[in-house]
C-alpha cells in the first residue's frame, strides 16, 4: 500500500468505522447518529456497538422503520446546524430514500444558489454472498454515484474506513458511505492512533505492478488483491487499484495505470450493466486509449437479482479466480 | 367569518397597525400574483408558474406567528409563503425570470425559492417532499436549544404521500417544535381532494396524537390568533401540531390551467371570490369596528401596486446569470 502507517495496531473494519463515529462525534457536538436499532443494538452488524453508552441516546437514536422519513429529518437538521450520519442498515433501502437523497439532498445547495448546505452523511451496506437474497444483498452505489451534488465513499480497509468517513462527517456536501457487511469483522488492518483523515477524490495504489491494472472498489479490492498473487504465480505483475470514492472519481491515477500497464479490468459489485464498471472502463478507454493493447474489461455483479441458494448466488459476484482468468486472456497468457 | 364578526365585542384592543400590516402582505401576495400572470401572459416568464392568489391569509396569518429565524418549507406553490416570511418583491421576480439577482441566482425558479435571511428552507417542487426537511429544522431546534419553530407548509394533495406519516410520527414521539400548516385548496392538482381521501384530512394527524387545529384559512385573524397559540406551545416544548386550513385556489393548478370547467364550476370560482375573499374579509372587520378608513386600504393598495411593479421592472432589467455559473454550487 502507497499509504504509509505509523502504528502497528490493527483493527477489524467495523472497528474502524465506529472509532471514526465516536472520534468525530467527541470533536463536534453538532454530529449525531438516527437509524433503526443503532442505539442499544448497536445496528443488527454491533458495529456501533457502545456508542450510545458514550454519548445517549440524543446523539445514537433509535428510529422508527422509516428510512425515507429518517433521511429527510437528516436533510433538514443538516441544513440547520446539525450533521447527523443517517443510518440505512441494508444498501437495498436506499430505494426508500431515493426522493431525499436525488431530489432534495442532491440538490439543495445547487437550487438556492449556493446559500444552503446539507452536510449529512447516509451510512449503509453492500455486497452479497451473506445468504441474504434479494432484497439484502445489493450494491447499489451507482445509483448515487450518478447524481450530481452527492459524493459516494466505497473504503475496502479499516484505514480508508476511518480516515474516509471522518472526511464525510466534515464535508459540507451529502455523502453516501457504502460499506461492505462482509468486511465488518472479516478485514483487520493497521489503523494508527493518531488523527489523521483521507480525502475524496484520491484513488490508491493497493499493489504495484507492470502487466495489467486491476480497477477495484469495496470488497473486490481484496478479490483482485488474491487474484494478484494467482497471477504472480505464473508471473504477471497485477497492479491493483482502488478508487475508494466513485464520486468524485481520481480518473488520472487510473489512466496513469492504464497507461502504463496497457491493461485494464474493472471489478465493482454493483450490477455490470450501466455500473460503476462502465463508468471507470470508459474513463480509461478514453483516457488511454493509444497505450492500450487490449480492451478493457468490466466484472461486476451478473445482471440478475441475487439468489439465495448459495450455489446460486456464489456465481453471481467476481471471485479471484475469475478475476485471475480474465487477466491471463488479457494478458495472452491462455 | 363569524368568528370575526364575533371578535367586535373586543374592538377596543384590536391592534390596528398590526392588521393594516396582514392587509399590507395580503394584497402584495396578491399583487404579486396578479403581475406573475401578467409575465406569463405576455411571454416574459420562462416556464410556468403556480399562483396563491385566494390562500393569502394562511401564509400571511401563520407567517406573522413566527419570528424571522424561525423555519418554513414552502411548495410548488410557494410565492406567498416567500413574501409571508419577508422575502423581497424584486428579487422574487428576478428569481422567476431566471435572472442573477434572484434569491437562487437563477438556478430555482418559481418553485424552489429559497432564502436563509429570512429562515426560508426553500420550495420544494416534490409534492410532500419538504415533510423531512422541516421536521428535521424541528429536530435541530430542540437538540441545538435554539427556541426556533419550524412550519411546514403544504396542500392537501401532499397528504397522499407516504413521508409525512412517517415524519409526523418521529415528530410526536420525540415533542418536535413543528407545524405542520395543511392548505386544503379543494383541488389535488385537477381532482377534487375528495375523490382521493378516505376518511378526513384531520384524523390523519390525529391518529398520532398530534394536537390538531380546523380554522377558516381566508380570515387572517382566525389564522393568526391559531398559529400564535400553536407557536407558542411548539416553543415551549409541547410538541407538533397539524393546523388544517380551509381555503381556496383562485387559479388554476398552474397559470397555464384556464379551462376548469370540467374539473370545477365558474359558480364555484365566483362564490369564493365574492364571499370568501381574505382581503375582503379583514377589510369588512377592520371597517366595522370603526377603526380604519376606506382611503388607507386604498393607499395600501396604491402603495403595493408600485412597490410589485417597480419590483418586476428590477427583474425585467436584470441580467441573467453568466454561462459560468452553470456548474457553479453543485459542491460547497
Amino acid at each position: 500500500m502507497s499509504t504509509v502507517k505509523t502504528a502497528s495496531r490493527e483493527l477489524t473494519f467495523g472497528q474502524a468505522i465506529k472509532e471514526a463515529l465516536a472520534e468525530e462525534m467527541r470533536r463536534d457536538p453538532t454530529v449525531f447518529v438516527i437509524g433503526e436499532d443503532v442505539a442499544e443494538t448497536g445496528t443488527p452488524f454491533k458495529v456501533l456497538a457502545g456508542l450510545v453508552e458514550e454519548f445517549g441516546t440524543d446523539r445514537v437514536v433509535d428510529s422508527p422503520i422509516s428510512e425515507a422519513g429518517i433521511t429527510g429529518l437528516g436533510v433538514g437538521a443538516a441544513m440547520t446546524g446539525m450533521r447527523p450520519v443517517v443510518d440505512i442498515m441494508f444498501g437495498d433501502f436506499v430505494t426508500l430514500t431515493m426522493d431525499q437523497m436525488v431530489n432534495q439532498a442532491a440538490k439543495i445547495h445547487y437550487m438556492s444558489g449556493g446559500k444552503w448546505k446539507v452536510p449529512m452523511v447516509l451510512r449503509t451496506t453492500m455486497g452479497a454472498t451473506r445468504r441474504s437474497a434479494a432484497q439484502h444483498s445489493q450494491s447499489l452505489h451507482t445509483w448515487l454515484s450518478h447524481i450530481p451534488g452527492l459524493k459516494v465513499v466505497v473504503p475496502s480497509t479499516p484505514y480508508d474506513a476511518k480516515g474516509l468517513l471522518k472526511t464525510a462527517i466534515r464535508d459540507d456536501n451529502p455523502v453516501a458511505f457504502f460499506e461492505d457487511k462482509l468486511m465488518y469483522s472479516s478485514i483487520k488492518g493497521h489503523v494508527p492512533e493518531e488523527e489523521y483523515t483521507i480525502p475524496f477524490g484520491v484513488a490508491d495504489v493497493k499493489r504495484t505492478g507492470t502487466d495489467i491494472t486491476l480497477v477495484a472498489t469495496s470488497s473486490m479490492v481484496h478479490v483482485a488483491l488474491e487474484a494478484a498473487e494467482l497471477l504472480a504465480e505464473i508471473g504477471l505483475e497485477a497492479e491493483v487499484i482502488d478508487p475508494r470514492t466513485t464520486l468524485p472519481l481520481d480518473k488520472s491515477t487510473l489512466i496513469h495505470s492504464a497507461k502504463k500497464t496497457s491493461r485494464a479490468i474493472v471489478i465493482d459489485e454493483g450490477h455490470e450493466q450501466y455500473g460503476v464498471t462502465a463508468e471507470i472502463a470508459s474513463v480509461i478507454a478514453d483516457g488511454a486509449f493509444y497505450y492500450l493493447d487490449a480492451p478493457v474489461k468490466r466484472m461486476g455483479a451478473m445482471d440478475v437479482p441475487v439468489p439465495f441458494s448459495p450455489v446460486l448466488e456464489d456465481l453471481t459476484v467476481p471471485t479471484p479466480e475469475s478475476v485471475a482468468e480474465t487477466a491471463k486472456v488479457l494478458c495472452g497468457k491462455k | 367569518m363569524s368568528k370575526a364578526k364575533e371578535r367586535k365585542e373586543n374592538q377596543q384592543s384590536i391592534d390596528v397597525e398590526h392588521w393594516l400590516d396582514a392587509y399590507e402582505q395580503m394584497v402584495k401576495i396578491r399583487e404579486f400574483e396578479e403581475k406573475v400572470n401578467e409575465l406569463y401572459i405576455t411571454a416574459k416568464m420562462p416556464g410556468l408558474s403556480h399562483l396563491y392568489s385566494g390562500q393569502e391569509a394562511v401564509a400571511v396569518g401563520v407567517c406573522q406567528a413566527l419570528n424571522r429565524d424561525d423555519y418554513i418549507t414552502s411548495t410548488h406553490r410557494g410565492h406567498g409563503h416567500c413574501l409571508a416570511k419577508g422575502a423581497a418583491v424584486g428579487r422574487m421576480f428576478a428569481e422567476l425570470l431566471g435572472k442573477v439577482d434572484g434569491y437562487c441566482r437563477g438556478k430555482g425558479g418559481s418553485m424552489h425559492i429559497a432564502d436563509p435571511d429570512t429562515g426560508n428552507l426553500g420550495a420544494n417542487a416534490i409534492v410532500g417532499g419538504s415533510a423531512g426537511i422541516a421536521t428535521g429544522a424541528a429536530f435541530s431546534a430542540k437538540h441545538l436549544g435554539n427556541g426556533r419553530v419550524s412550519v411546514c407548509f403544504f396542500g392537501e394533495g401532499a397528504l397522499g404521500q407516504g413521508l409525512f406519516y412517517e415524519v409526523m410520527n418521529m415528530a410526536q414521539i420525540w415533542k418536535l417544535p413543528v407545524i405542520y400548516v395543511c392548505e386544503n385548496n379543494l383541488y389535488n392538482e385537477y381532482t377534487h381532494y375528495t375523490e382521493t381521501t378516505a376518511g378526513s384530512l384531520v384524523d390523519r394527524a390525529k391518529a398520532f396524537g398530534i394536537h390538531t387545529e380546523v380554522i377558516n384559512g381566508q380570515d387572517v385573524v382566525e389564522v393568526y390568533e391559531t398559529a400564535l397559540r400553536l407557536v407558542d406551545r411548539a416553543r415551549k416544548g409541547e410538541g407538533p401540531a397539524f393546523l388544517l386550513a380551509n381555503t381556496y385556489r383562485y387559479y388554476g393548478h398552474h397559470v397555464g390551467d384556464i379551462r376548469r370547467e370540467y374539473y370545477r364550476s365558474k359558480e364555484e370560482e365566483t362564490d369564493w371570490q365574492e364571499n370568501r375573499d381574505p382581503l375582503s374579509i379583514l377589510e369588512d372587520w377592520l371597517l366595522e369596528s370603526g377603526t380604519t378608513d376606506p382611503s388607507v386600504f386604498a393607499r395600501i393598495r396604491s402603495d403595493v401596486n408600485k412597490e410589485v411593479e417597480e419590483g418586476a421592472q428590477f427583474a425585467l432589467d436584470a441580467p441573467y446569470p453568466d454561462p459560468s455559473e452553470v456548474d457553479q454550487h453543485v459542491y460547497c
